[in-house]
């Protein structure tokens, strides 16, 4: 068997075959390639499944959990790292990870993300980023660009988008990273570098949604929109050498922190010592 | 014998929301996540020294709905779990609230509850949102509410509360309110080693076999936690024996009879109430939570001024214990129901009773009812 056969297994070992296929996403969609990076990840991890834990809120990328074989939780919209903040307290010892879309993630769970990355709690969140309300049918988000139409802005959006890796910098995460369903090696690498770390670590993952925000802009088929992608982004590196409104067109990937900073449930371990201390 | 028992058990002052974290700790709650509001905030703080005292975990959450978010989520993870909030943030809880009737996810969730609607009076008491923890989440569902009206009892209700969501696998509303969270009260605790801790049922099929969502015989399907080998899916969507999300009539139906079934045939277990007087009775009071302390002192003084009077005190309100009101109104003319609100477990009691046989006695001023106003609502009716 060829490394690449071997490779094509992987995701056999991991999604559940006992009912749930077809999946529920539009064809040429990037949220099932999130899903491969992430299969990937915990593969190239050695991680046991018993010990892993996906958690989603609402939308399109909402329901990813229930393909894989791991303790998934499909839980209310914006709410999934509230959930998770509970499951990681109580069994620190697993990896939890939670896939959100744009809207879930940084509107109506905007609060939660914020507090997660300020508490520094050992979770990995895998923001799928495809700029719009999906399932809804293309309503426009924190993440829709200045001046593009979307269901709900017809005569164009007016809000700033919200830049999530920078967001999530700024707020305190230990690990930030930015990648696209395109470059799908770096993606599978950040959210591997994302699991292993201590701390709370984000990874986006910038997608696109042909069918709704992508037709109602005239922007193209998925390929046209997977090609924007390609050549439409580029490293850290790269970006350091452009002007602030040539970045503005662009994609920037790449890690943007990873740091070390105390994680919460280790210190709370420390709380309980020394309450236990002080009770004896 | 030990020390303690020949010194005899010594009375501590205490107040309804320390009893509650107190009893909390006795029922075996190891995770306790929350959002500081008044009256509720003292669970919190004394939660906040108490539980990693006993090796378990407390947060402060950024919202109402974070609390109870993690609530579920450390429950799923196989602790029992609690968050106490008031009016407010019980509105901010309800979607989650029927996230975990829906998943059956075993939770309690305490309202120690104040004067509404929005703002409000903080530091008033209230029953306002005894609809509130019925209804409160759209959809159908069962829901457990308990209401205690005093601190021992307020410590033996949430004990019971979390034995309840564990045995049957739903959140557990207490329907604390300000004067009975506030209220100091001399208060002996039971031995710990007395208290009933109902354990999560586990199972004993291997994983490939396990459906955490089954038709079971009891009604109420084990649910292993997260971690321990069993690995399945929870989800918020109508979904199979196996959690995975359905469309079909042919599993949604016979879910939603079931989440009805495991509370209604386990209904003898889980009403809670204390009767008194009430086979000579030609008056009943029925009452609940702090109005229950009045209407106790105004039955008392009736009784004394020669009035037949028979007393109901529910400690469980909802499921609504049909089938003891209706019992205990049979043969009587009158039945007065005194609430701090316009009119709510009221509205129970008359779909049972003949209502032109209910006087309502009620107050949504953020003051309680007085021994005297109920008094009057008895002595009217007597004339």
């Amino acid at each position: 068997m060829s490394k690449q056969q071997r490779e094509s297994r992987v995701h056999e070992r991991y999604l559940r075959h006992s009912k749930k296929f077809p999946n529920v996403w539009c064809a040429g969609c990037g949220i099932g390639i999130v899903l491969g990076a992430i299969i990937r990840a915990v593969d190239r991890l050695q991680l046991d499944k018993n010990d892993v834990a996906l958690l989603s809120g609402i939308g399109c990328t909402g329901r990813m959990p229930v393909y894989v074989d791991f303790n998934t939780m499909h839980t209310t919209h914006g709410r999934a790292l509230a959930f998770a903040t509970g499951l990681k307290m109580v069994r620190p010892e697993m990896k939890v990870i939670t896939v959100m879309g744009d809207g879930d993630a940084l509107a109506i769970g905007g609060n939660h993300f914020i507090h997660a990355a300020r508490r520094n709690i050992g979770l990995t969140a895998i923001v799928v980023n495809n700029l719009t309300y999906g399932m809804t049918g293309g309503q426009y988000s924190p993440t829709t660009p200045i001046g593009a139409q979307a269901a709900t802005a017809p005569y164009g959006h007016i809000e700033q988008p919200f830049p999530i890796a920078e967001l999530a910098v700024i707020a305190g995460a230990a690990f930030v990273a930015r990648s696209t369903v395109y470059h799908v090696q770096e993606l599978e690498k950040y959210i591997a570098q994302a699991i292993t770390k201590q701390g709370f670590a984000v990874v986006e993952a910038v997608s696109y949604c042909h069918t709704t925000l992508g037709r109602i802009n005239r922007w193209g088929t998925a390929p046209d929109m997977m090609r924007r992608l390609k050549e439409q982004s580029v490293s850290l590196r790269q970006a350091e050498k452009m002007s602030e409104e040539e970045k503005r067109e662009q994609v920037v990937r790449g890690v943007f922190v990873d740091r070390d900073i105390p994680e919460y449930t280790q210190l709370y371990d420390q709380i309980i010592e020394r309450a236990q201390g002080e009770a004896s | 014998m030990t020390a303690s028992q020949t010194a005899g058990p010594t009375a501590r002052l205490m107040q309804g929301d320390q009893a509650c974290a107190e009893g909390a700790i006795a029922a075996g709650c190891r995770f306790f996540a929350g959002y500081p509001i008044t009256p509720a905030t003292e669970i919190a703080e004394v939660l906040a020294r108490r539980l990693p005292q006993v090796g378990g975990k407390f947060i402060q959450m950024e919202d109402e709905i974070a609390s109870i978010a993690a609530v579920i989520g450390a429950s799923v993870g196989g602790a029992k779990a609690m968050t106490a909030t008031s009016g407010p943030g019980f509105s901010l809880m309800q979607e989650n609230i029927g996230y975990a009737a829906m998943a059956e996810i075993p939770c309690v969730i305490v309202d120690v509850q104040r004067l509404g609607p929005s703002t409000g009076r903080p530091t008033s008491p209230s029953q306002g949102d005894v609809m509130q923890a019925r209804w409160g989440t759209h959809g159908d569902h069962p829901i457990i509410a308990l209401s205690p009206s005093s601190v021992r009892e307020t410590f033996d209700l949430t004990v019971q509360a979390f034995n309840f969501a564990e045995r049957y696998r739903t959140p557990v509303i207490l329907l604390m309110d300000e004067v009975i969270g506030h209220m100091r009260e001399p208060i002996v605790f039971p031995d710990p080693e007395t208290v009933e801790q109902v354990k999560r049922p586990g199972t004993t099929v291997p994983p490939e076999w396990y459906k955490p969502f089954e038709n079971f015989p009891s009604d109420v399907s084990p649910l292993v936690p997260f971690g321990e080998g069993y690995r399945y899916h929870i989800t918020g969507l109508h979904h199979d024996e196996r959690g995975y999300p359905t469309n079909r009539l042919d599993e949604i139906r016979p879910w939603l009879e079931r989440i009805f079934r495991k509370i209604d045939r386990s209904i003898s277990d889980i009403l809670l109430y204390d009767k008194d007087g009430i086979e000579d009775a030609e008056t009943l009071v029925i009452a609940y939570g702090a109005t229950a302390r009045s209407a106790r002192y105004a039955v008392d003084v009736a009784r004394e001024h020669g009035r037949k009077v028979g007393f109901l005190k529910l400690k469980t309100i909802w499921p609504f214990p049909d089938e003891v009101v209706e019992h205990a109104a049979a043969r009587l003319h009158r039945v007065v129901v005194p609430e701090m609100n316009l009119g709510q477990l009221a509205l129970e009691v008359e779909r049972i009773v003949d209502r032109h046989k209910v006087r309502r006695v009620n107050r949504a001023d953020g003051e309680m009812i007085q021994p005297a106003e109920i008094l009057t609502a008895i002595e009217e009716w007597a004339r």
